[in-house]
């Protein structure tokens, strides 16, 4: 890729856990991770709860601050780290990179109506002059997003909104400002089977429209190549990325053996083909302790293929068939 | 341009808070009788006075008279009007219970939120000062000042009198603000806001403390109401240097010179305590429809 638009160099995040009294644990949430998105960009991150896929788009859009590494942003021609911007830049990025996070029930504040929660956006960076034109740009997102007429959106609340209308809303914010990167945490996780298609719809459709990029983080495989067709999908395991590369690439033929494991899971429709299918050979299902990570490869407890040499070293992410994969046996 | 803009500003103040909460207390008749009755009494205070103003000269051949057309409750040990009095004694009260409520809220509010929002040290400090205040007794501590005050010859004035009453009764809402902006403030939509860049100062006075207005409201009510307790209270044992005519001071005079709630100067000290109790019924009555007023998820539209 030529000119990333945000980068992260060998991010690493620590959180500290454990009571008043006692030792006091460390878990890495995520470790030595470096991926990129490029303008107009579609990354799907992939990886089963607590592996720390939220964590790295919370330190990519800068409300958590990463322990080591760099993520760097591309800014007048030149990467800056984003914690060393400062007034009119930080504003920038601020404005460039929005969240769509995943409960669309606490995405709202409850206590403030639609038009509300849309219009101080609007305000703050001047992109509407006063209250009216903010109105009527408010009514213009509303639209956009698929809920008209929106006059009768305005002075709703979020306790009178379904679901579905509240992530349209939480996506119409996130939009508003026009951002260059979104940040969408398990976005459509909370909805029906049935809301699922017809957001991820409307995300690919204003990705044309605006002009964005996404770090969509998904737990389900299915989802992810749904929305990222075309695009990029990373695989994630215990603060790891541990396969990245084309979607249709690592769908049809995963080289990790996380991956394989992975669509090995994804739910088949047919009760036939999937007792035939069985468990995935794994040595065991439980995952790790994050406290303790097994040292070298972290999914060497697990794996199938694991060898000595797994035990000792750390894969670290290395081309193989066009794309980068963390794993000593390819 | 200019004065249609202040026209603008003053409609929607009005819609936003005379209108919308109207209405919806309008729905809730407990809260709508909580509202009329505070009317009252505030109206009573104001205008009261003119039409009956306080004659405190002693009246002997009037003594201990039972209600009449003349006297509507009765008259006192000196055979004053004790209609007069309670007209007259409605305003120190309501001053200085709302005053006191008004710095309660004021206290609670600003201290909670920076307990709560900026954490770390100040939160400990912060926290062991209000549960400092939590274990001091309220109502022993302003008798103990009251007596102090009241032998020191300090002249001691409403406002005075409201920071007294509400000296231990910021620490709890305090408490209940802090716990409350903890737990709003890792809600998604509070990144959501962060990552729009909009302001500290948005993001606590318009996204967090609605969140903890239906509290302070509450409170608000709550603590105007244990005020009024406190302030009659103190008068009622004689601890404040008491002003003619002050509900808790007929009710001591009444216990100083009738003693006992039978007989001649039994309205003497029914018709106070009668006034009071009201009072704080329709006051805790109002406060169940603030909350609604200020808690979009218990209105009925």
């Amino acid at each position: 890729m030529p000119n990333p638009l945000l980068k992260t160099e060998n991010v690493s995040k620590i959180f500290e856990v454990g009571s008043m009294f006692g030792a006091k644990k460390h878990i890495k949430a995520v470790e030595n991770v470096s991926i990129e998105i490029g303008e107009n960009e579609i990354l799907a991150l992939v990886g089963e709860s607590g592996c720390g896929k939220s964590t790295l788009g919370k330190l990519m859009l800068a409300l958590l601050r990463q322990d080591s590494g760099r993520i760097l942003y591309y800014l007048n021609n030149g990467y800056k780290d984003i914690w060393s911007l400062k007034g009119e830049e930080f504003k920038e990025y601020r404005r460039n990179a929005q969240l769509i996070p995943q409960d669309p029930y606490t995405t709202i504040n409850p206590m403030r109506n639609v038009l509300s929660a849309l219009t101080p956006p609007l305000l703050h960076y001047k992109i509407a002059k006063d209250r009216k034109e903010a109105r009527k740009m408010a009514a213009e997102l509303l639209t956009m997003v698929g809920l008209v007429p929106p006059e009768d959106f305005f002075k709703r609340y979020s306790c009178r909104l379904s679901g579905g209308q509240l992530q349209r809303i939480a996506i119409a914010r996130a939009i508003s400002v026009k951002p260059k990167f979104i940040v969408a945490d398990e976005a459509v996780s909370m909805l029906d089977a049935s809301l699922r298609i017809e957001i991820l719809d409307l995300l690919l459709n204003l990705k044309k429209k605006i002009k964005t990029a996404y770090l969509f983080i998904t737990h389900d495989l299915a989802i992810a190549r749904y929305f990222a067709r075309d695009q990029r999908i990373a695989i994630m395991y215990l603060g790891n990325i541990v396969e990245i590369g084309k979607t249709e690439e690592i769908i049809q033929n995963p080289l990790h053996p996380y991956t394989k494991v992975l669509l090995m899971s994804v739910p088949i429709p047919d009760p036939k083909i999937a007792r035939s299918r069985g468990l995935p050979k794994l040595k065991s299902l439980e995952i790790p302790s994050l406290v303790n990570p097994p040292p070298g490869c972290k999914f060497h407890t697990r794996c199938p293929y694991a060898e000595k040499i797994c035990e000792e070293k750390v894969p670290e992410l290395r081309e193989v068939k066009g794309r980068l994969v963390a794993c000593h046996l390819l | 341009m200019n004065e249609n803009k202040i026209m603008r500003i003053f409609k929607r103040i009005l819609y936003d808070y005379i209108y919308i909460p109207l209405k919806i207390l309008s729905k809730d008749k407990r809260a709508l009788f909580g509202l009329i009755v505070l009317i009252i009494y505030i109206l009573m205070s104001i205008i009261g006075p003119i039409f009956v103003p306080l004659n405190l000269e002693p009246n002997m051949e009037e003594r201990y008279q039972p209600p009449s057309w003349k006297h509507p409750l009765g008259t006192d040990f000196a055979g004053r009007d004790i209609f007069a009095q309670i007209v007259n004694g409605g305003r120190d009260i309501l001053i200085a219970a709302f005053l006191a409520g008004f710095v309660t809220i004021g206290l609670g509010t600003i201290i909670g939120l920076i307990a709560g929002y900026i954490g770390g040290k100040v939160d400990i400090i912060v926290t062991t000062l209000i549960d400092i205040f939590l274990t001091i007794p309220g109502f022993p501590l302003l008798m103990i000042i009251a007596t102090w005050l009241l032998q020191s010859g300090i002249t001691v004035n409403i406002l005075m009198i409201a920071f007294l009453l509400s000296i231990t009764s910021w620490a709890g809402l305090a408490r209940s603000v802090r716990s409350q902006v903890l737990s709003i403030k890792q809600e998604p939509f509070i990144e959501v806001d962060k990552c729009l860049g909009l302001s500290k100062f948005h993001i606590i006075f318009k996204e967090i403390l609605p969140n903890a207005m239906p509290y302070i409201a509450i409170n608000f009510m709550l603590s105007s109401v244990s005020a009024v307790y406190s302030y009659t209270g103190l008068m009622a044992l004689g601890l404040i240097p008491y002003t003619p005519g002050n509900w808790g001071a007929m009710i001591h005079m009444a216990q100083a010179y009738v003693g006992t709630i039978t007989g001649a100067g039994c309205w003497y000290i029914l018709a106070p305590s009668l006034v009071i109790i009201i009072l704080q019924v329709s006051l805790v009555f109002l406060s169940n429809g603030i909350d609604k007023i200020f808690n979009p998820r218990l209105r009925e539209w």
